[in-house]
């Protein structure tokens, strides 16, 4: 044994403890899950999924996590360029805005837009002069997730990008590469694993969200539910098969998200090249885009 | 084949800007490299040597001052004024030869290099490594390889930015060696950013000796001594002696 190495038995004790908590707070409440939608058989939890308010809710989660992932991306990849590789008046502030989702309440960031587009709001009686509806209806449920997912992948690219300094960048701009060029040939490549990472967990919680959608939708069923309200309603309804059945969808893809984050995290250790990774890496975004959210519920 | 540029630098002074003030790096810089020209900026680590490369680069414009090469001024950065870095700087994504081949490819002119990325690859000895990525190269290797990513795109000025710094000493024999030859069949002008005297006074024409920061020029020395040099010429232990002098640390022989 050498000095800086925990007797065996310490060590093995902290490994079981750690499996055992992970067992009895995350595995076993999943299995549950599965356990409660297929008690009254597959044909049950079927017909639950295939209700109509429940595929209204699921298609409802699929628009705006499509919509709003896109948009994070590119708002997300822009905030940590400007914050990793310029200096300019109100970085600082930037961060703050950046990390500014993560420490307040989603409750706060739904009430937010309600105050500002609802009714009784700010810009609600110019909205609705012109007829347009933000607040119980898809431009609020975006507006909210938005809100609440911006920081994902901002927050995982910034350290690599701030890590990775300008050199490589300034190598290819003296090789005659332009500005574009240049984010897409070096910048991008260099923290694609990472920026695919951040779209994942972007995604999640895009799917997953609760509070802010909560406080946005006004829950009209087949209109404004999103999956995660749908579960609420079914189960404030004691329809606990149904809500069995939705949770166990969400829990089912979020499983998905793990297998897909494993699998880049494999592929980022074997270096695949640049000919060979980008069927992948398209693979890969579109699944992440479409499939994957994280359960929340 | 295309030859060296003129490199004119006519009283360029710069600054970084801090927090609160500035930090002058680079003060009243004149001289001008004739095309095929080899000099070598020497001077304590810190004083701004490489901030003039950047500016030579494009990659900044000076706060003062005109760089010209050809007559023409510096408005940014052109592949026909290539660094070598310190650190290889290569894509880890890309296999050797896909480094070499960003300029080409970066231009659109990929076909038409296929040849020239080739010819460099074999010039500097990595014509088997071709297909192999970064972080499977020696330090020398990488070098090369960076080396090799800059000729591609035949430039009239290179850059070293002490490319052997890290290097360990028997590689870095080797590779000064190599560059003189390559230099010699290419005839670029070449400017090598160093703070070792000896690989100033075996590789360039001409030492220019920077004070420290902010840099000025305090000698401009010619070295005659004729190729291929051997590092205990008398003429170059002599003009070692007062480099070091300029330097402050002249040894009590």
């Amino acid at each position: 044994m050498n000095a800086t190495e925990d007797p065996r038995w310490f060590r093995a004790l902290l490994a079981l403890l750690a499996i055992l908590t992970g067992l009895l707070l995350l595995a076993l409440p999943l299995a549950a899950v599965f356990a409660e939608a297929l008690r009254r058989g597959w044909d049950v939890a079927r017909a639950a999924i295939l209700e109509p308010d429940t595929l209204a809710a699921i298609r409802m989660t699929l628009i705006v996590a499509a919509i709003s992932v896109p948009l994070n991306t590119v708002g997300g990849l822009a905030a940590a360029w400007c914050i990793a590789k310029h200096d300019f008046p109100g970085k600082r502030l930037l961060l703050v805005l950046v990390e500014l989702p993560l420490s307040v309440s989603p409750v706060i960031a739904g009430l937010v837009f309600v105050l500002v587009f609802g009714l009784q709001g700010w810009l609600g009686p110019w909205l609705q002069a012109r007829g347009i509806q933000v607040i119980f209806a898809l431009p609020g449920l975006v507006l909210a997730t938005l809100f609440v997912t911006f920081p994902f992948v901002a927050r995982t690219v910034l350290p690599l990008m701030q890590d990775q300094g300008r050199a490589e960048e300034e190598a290819a701009a003296t090789l005659g590469a332009s500005g574009w060029q240049i984010f897409q040939r070096v910048t991008l490549p260099n923290i694609r694993w990472a920026l695919l990472a951040g779209v994942l967990l972007c995604n999640a919680r895009a799917m997953g969200e609760f509070g802010a959608v909560s406080v946005v939708s006004g829950h009209i069923r087949g209109q404004t539910n999103t999956m995660p309200l749908h579960v609420e309603i079914l189960y404030n309804e004691y329809q606990f098969a149904g809500a069995a059945a939705v949770a166990a969808l969400l829990a089912l893809l979020g499983l998905v998200t793990l297998v897909a984050k494993s699998v880049l995290e494999r592929l980022s250790g074997r270096r695949v090249s640049g000919a060979e990774g980008a069927p992948m890496r398209m693979l890969t975004v579109v699944s992440g885009g479409l499939l994957l959210p994280f359960v929340q519920v | 084949m295309v030859s060296g540029a003129r490199l004119e630098v006519r009283g360029v002074s710069h600054a970084f800007a801090l927090e609160k003030r500035a930090l002058p790096v680079l003060q009243a810089i004149d001289f001008i490299a004739e095309p095929g020209d080899f000099v070598a900026l020497l001077g304590p680590s810190g004083c701004g040597k490489s901030t003039l490369l950047r500016l030579v680069a494009g990659l900044e414009p000076p706060s003062e001052g005109q760089l010209l090469v050809d007559g023409v001024p510096i408005t940014g950065t052109d592949p026909s004024r290539t660094i070598m870095f310190q650190d290889p700087t290569l894509f880890p994504w890309r296999t050797v030869r896909g480094n070499a081949q960003l300029g080409p490819e970066a231009r659109g002119s990929l076909a038409a290099n296929a040849a020239r990325i080739e010819a460099a690859l074999s010039l500097v000895g990595l014509d088997a490594f071709a297909e192999a990525y970064p972080h499977q190269l020696s330090g020398g290797m990488a070098q090369r390889a960076s080396l090799a990513r800059a000729l591609v795109n035949e430039p009239r000025i290179l850059m070293l930015d002490e490319p052997l710094g890290k290097l360990d000493s028997l590689t870095r024999l080797a590779m000064q060696r190599e560059l003189v030859s390559l230099w010699q069949r290419e005839r670029f002008t070449a400017l090598l950013v160093t703070h070792d005297v000896e690989e100033a006074l075996l590789l360039a024409d001409r030492v220019l000796v920077l004070s420290d920061r902010p840099a000025r020029i305090r000698a401009d020395i010619r070295v005659e001594t004729p190729r291929p040099r051997r590092r205990d010429d008398a003429g170059l232990v002599a003009l070692r002696e007062e480099i070091l002098a300029l330097l402050g640390l002249a040894q009590a022989a």
